[in-house]
Order: structure tokens, then sequence, then C-alpha cells
């Protein structure tokens, strides 16, 4: 049996705080605006995945979370934002979010997703370690309220964005499982998935932009970085 | 190491180096015959497995595995001897070059070897990565034409098979939690053979939670309605060999997938340990499914788009199989999915070469082919036929023994089953008529020889052959996958 954690206890509260973090920046994911500080949410709620992943290595003692904490702190707390800026910044796109549903009705969904994921996951997981279980109905939250976000975002960018949170979300259940195995490739491969999506919404937007995907388009684009 | 432990390897490990290979190999002439012999080499492995008996300890091999498996490989060695022609017209034409050709016969190998390994890992996880590799495998090959509909098609192929993906990937982690108590923490937990014995001792609820996501995930790699949409897209654009024939594959590791999940589901709500009745989600999914094709495919124009939604309907009709459950039932399911697998993509291998004859893939270019090609008209018109599900193909004897078990179990579903069935079955017949009888258009390419068309005769035959008198150990091998499955 899993060890019996509860409030009061440190490694219990440290990780329900980072858990629940990561929940709030999914919402503000949601209400944001504006493109850059959408992608500066994600990169936040992607450092706040990477500290979870360290506490649990810290407390359980796993090398292999360690790994975890170290990849999502370098590619998604650093490199995919960056790469994000980039793309933003040289195929000159709108900086502001467009919606398909206003901001305030997407946020009280999104409030009711929560309430769905804690109504379903709590009474399911009576039998599990505390952390298990809150751990997953935050995680699976984060996972709705990356859906939702890919739902009601009309643009190419703010869906990956959407998808990526919800990868975020995936991984924080991953982490949180006591003695799962394999959470280290599971995240190494998302990676690879991840990598791709964000180059290929590169070549997407290229193609929305220009109707081709020559990318000597960008040369004129960029502004004559390339050259 | 042992013969099991050395043939084990090479099913999966063949095609990963075969893949490293191809990608470094700058004659594209080449690397299609390679692609032919790597794929040749995994499939005499995969059929080694149950022929001889092989059980390698790190591979998962029961019968539904290996079958499928075989399977695979099967279609994989076909559609690569298939794809050497295919290509040499697309290269003649422009519409692929070197560089090109290069990613595309490392990604085949790519593709083949991650089905592969998503059928026989052991593991529930390794099974979730290998998914995510033949996902990537495919987008990467349907944005190959680099066209803007190829972007496109594969853009909503990435975005919806990644939420599927992703789905997954929840419920795999939920299905650990929900069987770790019973089973021990860490990798035993994680055991596809395991996991079937363990479905009675599990907590019940936490199954619920991750059959919802499995099946949802997992549902949108076997082109389930509601999440099929990226299907019809991705089978159209890219390289015909690869983004139609070889991807129907990822259906059938899908539908397996699912399968195994409704045994652990049906073990625990038997032993009313709290989970529902798997069976009949998966059937609403599949017959909605089905209705939802059938009746789609009278508005296409497009060849390719035309037969990827006769997929989802097949596709629909086995998933509605194996939800009914039972060994009658799943027997029938797995001989349609066998079947409809060889003929479909025979179907598509004449398409294919039709289109490139053409130079244009809807109905309207490839109309009038008994005038001009009536070897190409008459093959693509048996495959039609046997895809039809009309005797005296293989294809008619599954779906009677599934509208047979309906009648038997659920003898109301017999009626959207059968409306299903006979507007699908109709809607392929009324376009074969155009397809031998309409209007020709100018020829913009070379005809297919007798090199391409030999292994859809092949996959014909079988189908053929299966339809009219199955050799009796074939038929107790798969009456013993259904048993102990079903």
């Amino acid at each position: 049996m899993p060890p019996h954690l509860g409030y009061g206890d440190l490694s219990y509260d440290v990780a329900h705080l980072l858990d629940t973090a990561a929940l709030v920046l999914s919402f503000v994911l949601l209400y944001q605006r504006r493109l850059y500080a959408l992608i500066n949410a994600y990169a936040a709620q992607a450092l706040v995945l990477a500290a979870a992943a360290a506490w649990q290595g810290v407390v359980r003692g796993g090398a292999d979370l360690f790994v975890t904490a170290l990849l999502t702190l370098v590619a998604k707390g650093v490199a995919i934002p960056l790469a994000l800026h980039t793309i933003v910044r040289r195929l000159q796109m709108h900086r502001s979010v467009e919606v398909a549903l206003g901001i305030f009705p997407s946020l009280i969904l999104g409030v009711a997703l929560v309430a769905l994921a804690i109504l379903v996951v709590l009474p399911v997981t009576r039998m599990s370690g505390t952390l298990t279980r809150e751990d997953l109905a935050l995680a699976l939250s984060v996972v709705l309220l990356g859906l939702l976000m890919m739902i009601t975002r009309r643009t190419a960018l703010t869906q990956t964005i959407g998808f990526l949170s919800m990868e975020n979300g995936l991984m924080l259940a991953a982490v949180g499982m006591t003695g799962m195995p394999l959470v280290m490739e599971f995240s190494s491969a998302f990676l690879v998935m991840l990598a791709f999506i964000v180059f290929g919404l590169f070549l997407f937007r290229i193609r929305e932009r220009f109707d081709s995907l020559d990318v000597h388009h960008l040369d004129r684009v960029g502004g004559g970085v390339e050259r | 190491m042992t013969a099991a432990g050395i043939v084990g390897a090479a099913v999966i490990a063949v095609p990963m180096l075969a893949a490293a290979l191809l990608a470094l190999l700058p004659d594209w002439r080449l690397a299609a015959w390679g692609n032919v012999l790597a794929a040749l080499v995994a499939f005499l492995a995969a059929a080694a497995m149950p022929l001889l008996g092989l059980h390698p300890f790190f591979l998962l091999t029961d019968g539904l595995a290996e079958h499928l498996a075989v399977l695979t490989a099967f279609v994989g060695l076909t559609t690569a001897w298939y794809s050497r022609g295919y290509v040499a017209v697309e290269v003649d034409a422009g519409r692929l070059d070197a560089p090109r050709l290069r990613l595309y016969h490392a990604t085949f190998q790519v593709l083949l070897g991650a089905l592969l390994l998503a059928l026989l890992a052991v593991n529930t996880g390794v099974t979730w990565v290998a998914m995510e590799a033949a996902t990537i495998a495919a987008v990467l090959v349907v944005q190959l034409p680099r066209t803007a509909d190829a972007i496109e098609a594969s853009w909503k192929y990435f975005l919806l098979c990644g939420v599927g993906i992703a789905l997954a990937l929840f419920g795999t982690v939920v299905l650990y939690l929900a069987v770790e108590p019973s089973l021990g923490r860490g990798f035993p937990a994680m055991r596809w053979d395991a996991l079937a014995t363990a479905g009675a001792h599990s907590n019940g609820v936490l199954l619920n939670l991750a059959f919802v996501f499995l099946l949802l995930g997992y549902g949108t790699k076997a082109a389930l309605a509601p999440l099929h949409t990226w299907m019809p897209d991705a089978h159209a654009e890219g390289p015909t060999p690869m983004s139609a024939v070889l991807s129907g594959s990822i259906l059938n590791v899908a539908l397996a997938i699912i399968l195994r999940l409704r045994g652990v589901l049906a073990a625990n709500a038997a032993a009313g340990a709290g989970a529902i009745d798997p069976g009949p989600p998966i059937m609403a999914l599949g017959l909605a499914s089905l209705l939802l094709a059938a009746f789609g495919l009278w508005r296409r124009r497009d060849v390719k788009r035309f037969f990827a939604l006769s997929t989802i309907e097949q596709s629909g009709v086995a998933a509605y199989a194996f939800g009914l459950g039972g060994p009658f039932a799943v027997f029938a399911g797995l001989l349609h999915l066998t079947l409809h697998t060889l003929a479909k993509a025979a179907v598509f291998q004449c398409v294919g070469r039709a289109a490139q004859l053409r130079g244009g893939q809807k109905f309207a270019d490839l109309g009038g082919l008994l005038a001009g090609h009536r070897r190409l008209a008459l093959t693509l018109g048996l495959g039609v036929i046997a895809v039809a599900g009309l005797p005296p193909f293989g294809l008619f004897v599954s779906e009677f023994l599934i509208v047979s078990a309906t009648i038997l179990r659920a003898p109301l579903l017999a009626l959207p089953l059968g409306i299903g069935l006979v507007v699908g079955t109709w809607a392929l017949v009324a376009r074969l008529q155009g397809l031998w009888l309409g209007e020709a258009t100018p020829d913009r390419g070379p005809a297919p020889g007798l090199g391409m068309l030999a292994p859809v005769w092949l996959h014909l035959a079988i189908v053929l052959v299966l339809g009219l008198a199955m050799p009796l150990p074939l038929a107790s091998w798969m009456r013993g996958i259904a048993a102990a499955v079903g």
C-alpha cells in the first residue's frame, strides 16, 4: 500500500501546491488575450510541471523523475516557448487571441469542467492514496481545460498551445502516480510529438499566409534575418 | 540467445534498423528494393512465430497479437513491392524527388516497425509509445507532397490524433492505477497478458474511467465516429502505398486494443466488481461509424476519400462485432477485420495506380476504365465487389456471420446494422459502374504492368479462398483466438 499522506505533511503539501499551481495556470491560459502572454503562461506551466516532477523525485527517489523534470524544464519550459515566440515574430502573426467562444463563457465552462473532473475522480479513487487521488483530479482538470482551449480558440497557434497544455496535464498525472514505470519514456516520446507539432505549426502557418511552402517567403517577412 | 529470441527481435528490430539505413541511402531505386527486403524479413519473422511455435519472452505472443502481426507484416510486404512501381511513376511525374523518397522509405519502415511493436508489446505503455510513433510516421507521409491540401490534411491528422493519443495515455495511466492493487506496483501492472486475468480483481470504477479514455483515444485511431474526420483527408493525400494501404493497419491495432480492454472490463463486470458492461459503448460507436459512413459514401467525389470512408464503415462493423462479444461474434469480427484489410489494400493499390494513370483522383477523372485498361478495371472491380461484401468473396461470409450473431443476441440491432451494410454495398456497386462504364478521360501516365497488379491478385485470391473454403487449421486458429479474448 502507498504511504497515506495528508495535509500537514511537507511532501504532500508541496506536491499539492505545485499541482494546484498548474491548474491555476491553465485558467491563466484560458483568459489570456495576447499571444506572447499566452506563450509565457504555457512556459510557466511547464516550469511548474518540471518542479512537480523533481519534487516527486526528491520524495520517492527515482532518477527517471529527475530526468523527466530536466527534459520538461529544457524542452517545454525554454525551447518550445522560444520557438513559438520566433514563429509569432517571423510570421508577423496577429498578437491577439481570436476566440470562437468569449473569454467569460469559456472561464465558466472551465470551472464546470474542473468540478466535473473532481466529481468523477475523487469518488472513484477512494481506495488509492490521497496524493494520487487529488493529483489525478487536478491533472484531469488540466487535460480538460487544454481540450476546452483547443475547441474554443480559432487559430492554429492557440490550438497548439491548448494541446501542449493538455500534455502538461497528462504528465502531471503520470508523475504523481506512485511507482508508475516508464514515465520518462512517456515524456520523451511525447516531446518528439510536440517538436513535430511545433514544426508542423510553422509549415502550416507559412502555407496559410502565403499559399505556398516556399521558405524563401520568410526572408521577406523576417526582415533579412536569413540573409 | 534462443531461436525464439532472435526471431522475436527481428520482427521489431529489422524494420527499425532498415529505417535508419534507408534514411541514409541516396539512391532511391536501391532504397525501394531495400524496403522490400526489410519487409520480407519482417514478414518471415512474424510468420515464423506462430508457425514454428516460437514465443520470445519479451513479446506478447498470444493468438490475437500474432495473427494481426502476420497480417500487418504481410500487407507491409506486398505494399513494399507495390510501392517500388508506384514511386517510380511519381518520380517520373516530378511529384517526388530523391530527398523526399529517403524520408518516404525510412518512414515506411518506421511505420511498419511501430505497428508490429504496438501489436506485440507486452507492456501497455510500450504499446502507447509505438502507437504514437506510428502516428508521427503517418503524418510525415501525409504531408510529403507538400501541397496545400496535403499540409492541411496532415495538420488535421496531427491535431485530432494527437488528442486521441493524449487521451489514450491518460487512460493508460488510470488503467495502471486500477489494476495496481491486484497485480503489484511497477511493470507487472502494465502487462497485457496479466490484465486479462486481473480484470475480475481490479477496481471496477477506475477501470470504467480508464476505459472511457482508452476507447475515445484509441477509437480515434480506429476511425470510430465521432472522431473519424481526420481519416478521409489523410488517406486521400500523400503517396498511396503508405497513406492509404499501410496506415489502414493502424485501425487494426487500435481495434485489437479495444478488444482486449473489452475482455478486462467484461471479466470485472461479470465478477460484480463495479465495471460497466463494455459491450454497448463499443457497439454504439461501431454502429454510428457504420451508418455515418454508409450514407456519407454517396456524397464523395474523390475516389480515395470514398474508399477511406468505406474503411470507416468496415472498421465500425468490426468494432460492433467486438462489442457484441462472445466467441462467435468475435470470430466473425476478427475474420471481417482480416479480410477487409486484405481486400481494401487491394482496392487502394488499384486506385493509386488508376489515379496515376489518369492524373487525378476524382470519380470524374477515373471513369470508363474498362474500355482502355481492361486488366486494371477488372482487378479494381473484383476488389470493390470484395469490399462491398458480395459473394463469392470472404467479406460476405464475415458480414453474414455478424448479422447472424446479432439476430441471436440483439435482434433489434439487426435493423440498423442491415441498413448500414446494404446502403454501403449499394454505394460501392453504384460507383463501380461509373468507374467501369463512365465517360473515359485521356491517360496522363503509364499503365500498370503485371508486376504491379500481382500483389492485388494475391490479396484477392486469399479473400476469395477464405470465402469459399476456409482451411481447417486457419479456422481452428481463429476460433482459438476468439475463444481466448471473446
